[in-house]
């Protein structure tokens, strides 16, 4: 019996030490996360060329939400929604009340009115956190973050800055280096892009406000400030982190989905609607 | 590569090979052969890590045809030439917007950048694109590649008219892809502008039209799978000097090239001869399609930027519209042959 405590003493006491020295460890890995200083370009800046994609649930909904079932009954649950915590500082958009019943009719009719579903340009900060890898192409002047869905395109103009020429889906890009964080400020946005699956929108009043910062080899620390003062009370902020495609062989496949969204479409529309 | 295609083709006789490079001789940057690249003078800038440097806007717009002309005979025009033609196909290009026609309706080409005559455009002296096979024509074509167009041109037969649906249309109306997309990257109409972007171990090269990214690998890789066809295929790179050297494969022959196939291979070699300048030259293989390999070249010339956002897709009320306009006129056909066995 005695014996018997000891053991559970000894034990005990092992369990204690080891989970110290885990805890010693984890807070050492974030010391040096916080710390870590990413390897530089030529030119000396942050290197933040890669490809990149989210893990989480955002292209969902970025507000925090339970699993669900499917929109399209007879995919089941292969496109069933995942649950999440969301990635909303504070875990709510603050819409304008007009602005959430805009929202949840979005929300209601999301298989016919999410622009994505017909390959549209998915739009900033969308394209960040859909399920498909990006690639970002730096160099002094320009950086390009290029994505595999629909091909979309941005270029982050380093110098030059100038007011968006034209309105567009993926709006016009300004950036800066504040530190070792890349800074995008983003306008000039169509007003047609949607945030995610979940109806959450913006107007083409949208001002966009990216941080990219390298948090460790294989990740991206991602912060996002969106300010519309038509739809939303305050502006508000996004995170996540964007981790790395570490496989050698990783690259960008074409996704011209214009050509599977022709039937969705124009389907209504054939002489013969049967073929 | 340029001697590859040599070996490849086999019996180019020495008199056509002579003869080329004494006409190319005369020409405005073009230096064809393998000892092209060293006989440079131009040493181009470098990337902060050095690299050399091909990035900025760029524009190979021309009125240089693919083929040379029946009627003409040499590799070069004259200067005088030159102006003659450039001049004959801007007021061309003006004179299509007469007030009522169609051309007037769909594009006012007297607009900045619809045509080829008020922005940059590659001027260039040569009477084709391509340079070899020597006369600037493709090659032949072999057994499988004749076969092969006529069954294209009997599916097309087949599959009705060009309203009956939005697949029986061409793939630019349908917002896919330019057909000179690439690669090889052959000018479009219009708009024939490209961005390059180095960044490490990759090059970018921006297609304006459809905003079509090439993303080049400059790390070495192997070829991917021959299970995977893309519209565009998969490139990879690598320096030959100052040249910039890809070849892609793995294309899918959706969108082909003069009746290519799925066999495609494209060389691409670019290389900044001037500052304004990259000489863009590329050869396609194709043994299912050309009994020979061809190759072709043509100055990109610098350009201002931006590059603007290409939406095709989300603004194609082109298509849509004609469509719905079609089922009108069939219903409204169809109403009157009513009509008429009613009286």
């Amino acid at each position: 019996m005695r014996y018997r405590s000891i053991v559970v003493t000894i034990v005990a006491a092992a369990v204690f030490m080891m989970a110290g020295v885990f805890w010693i460890a984890v807070t050492t890995a974030t010391a040096q996360e916080l710390a870590f200083r990413a390897p530089r370009t030529g030119d000396g800046k942050p290197d933040l060329n890669g490809i990149w994609q989210v893990l989480n649930t955002a292209h969902w909904n970025i507000e925090p939400h339970a699993a669900g079932p499917s929109v399209v009954r007879e995919l089941g649950a292969l496109a069933a929604v995942p649950g999440g915590h969301g990635v909303i500082e504070g875990g709510e958009i603050p819409y304008r009340p007009a602005a959430l019943a805009k929202r949840n009719e979005n929300r209601a009719n999301r298989l016919t009115l999410d622009p994505a579903i017909k390959c549209y340009l998915p739009g900033v900060p969308r394209a960040t956190y859909m399920p498909f890898p990006l690639q970002i192409i730096q160099s002094e002047q320009h950086i390009m973050i290029l994505h595999e869905f629909a091909g979309a395109v941005r270029t982050i103009y380093m110098d030059n800055h100038m007011e968006a020429p034209a309105d567009s889906w993926m709006g016009w890009s300004n950036g800066r280096w504040d530190g070792d964080t890349l800074v995008v400020a983003t306008t000039g946005f169509n007003g047609m892009t949607w945030f995610d699956r979940a109806g959450n929108f913006h107007s083409d009043g949208l001002h966009v406000v990216e941080r990219f910062t390298a948090r460790s080899p294989e990740t991206l620390q991602y912060d996002v400030t969106i300010d519309d003062p038509n739809v939303f009370t305050r502006p508000w902020t996004m995170s996540m982190p964007l981790y790395r495609h570490v496989e050698p062989n990783a690259e960008l496949m074409e996704f011209r989905c214009v050509e599977f969204v022709e039937d969705l479409i124009y389907g209504h529309l054939r002489k013969q609607p049967d073929r | 590569m340029y001697y590859r295609c040599f070996l490849l083709v086999g019996v180019l006789s020495v008199t056509s090979l002579l003869a080329t490079t004494v006409v190319t001789g005369k020409g405005l940057s073009a230096k064809p052969g393998a000892s092209s690249e060293q006989a440079e003078s131009y040493t181009p800038p470098r990337t902060p890590d050095g690299q050399p440097d091909l990035q900025g806007f760029w524009t190979n717009q021309t009125y240089t045809p693919l083929e040379r002309p029946d009627d003409v005979t040499k590799a070069f025009y004259t200067a005088e030439e030159v102006a003659a033609i450039e001049q004959g196909r801007a007021q061309r290009e003006t004179a299509q917007t007469v007030p009522g026609t169609i051309p007037d309706v769909h594009y006012d080409f007297t607009q900045f950048g619809l045509d080829r005559n008020q922005s940059v455009f590659a001027s260039s002296a040569r009477t084709s694109l391509i340079v070899e096979p020597s006369n600037g024509k493709l090659p032949p074509v072999t057994a499988e590649g004749q076969r092969r167009a006529s069954d294209v041109a009997k599916a097309r037969e087949e599959m009705g008219g060009r309203w009956d649906s939005a697949e029986n249309n061409q793939l630019d109306d349908r917002c896919i892809i330019m057909r000179g997309a690439g690669p090889p990257m052959l000018n479009a109409g219009y708009n024939s502008n490209y961005q390059i972007v180095q960044g490490r171990g990759y090059v970018m090269i921006l297609v304006e039209m459809i905003h079509d990214a090439r993303i080049i690998p400059l790390d070495g890789r192997g070829k991917p799978s021959p299970k995977i066809g893309q519209w565009m295929g998969m490139s990879r790179g690598r320096w030959d000097g100052d040249t910039l050297v890809v070849e892609t494969s793995n294309i899918n022959g959706k969108n082909p090239l003069q009746g290519s196939s799925t066999h495609m291979r494209v060389t691409e070699r670019f290389t900044r001869v001037a500052d304004d300048t990259i000489r863009y030259r590329f050869t396609v293989e194709d043994e299912a399609t050309w009994e020979t390999p061809w190759t072709a070249e043509m100055p990109m010339k610098k350009t201002i930027g931006p590059l603007f956002e290409h939406a095709c897709h989300e603004g194609n009320y082109g298509l849509y519209n004609t469509l719905v306009g079609a089922r009108l006129e069939e219903k409204r056909a169809a109403e009157e042959t009513v009509q008429q066995e009613r009286r």
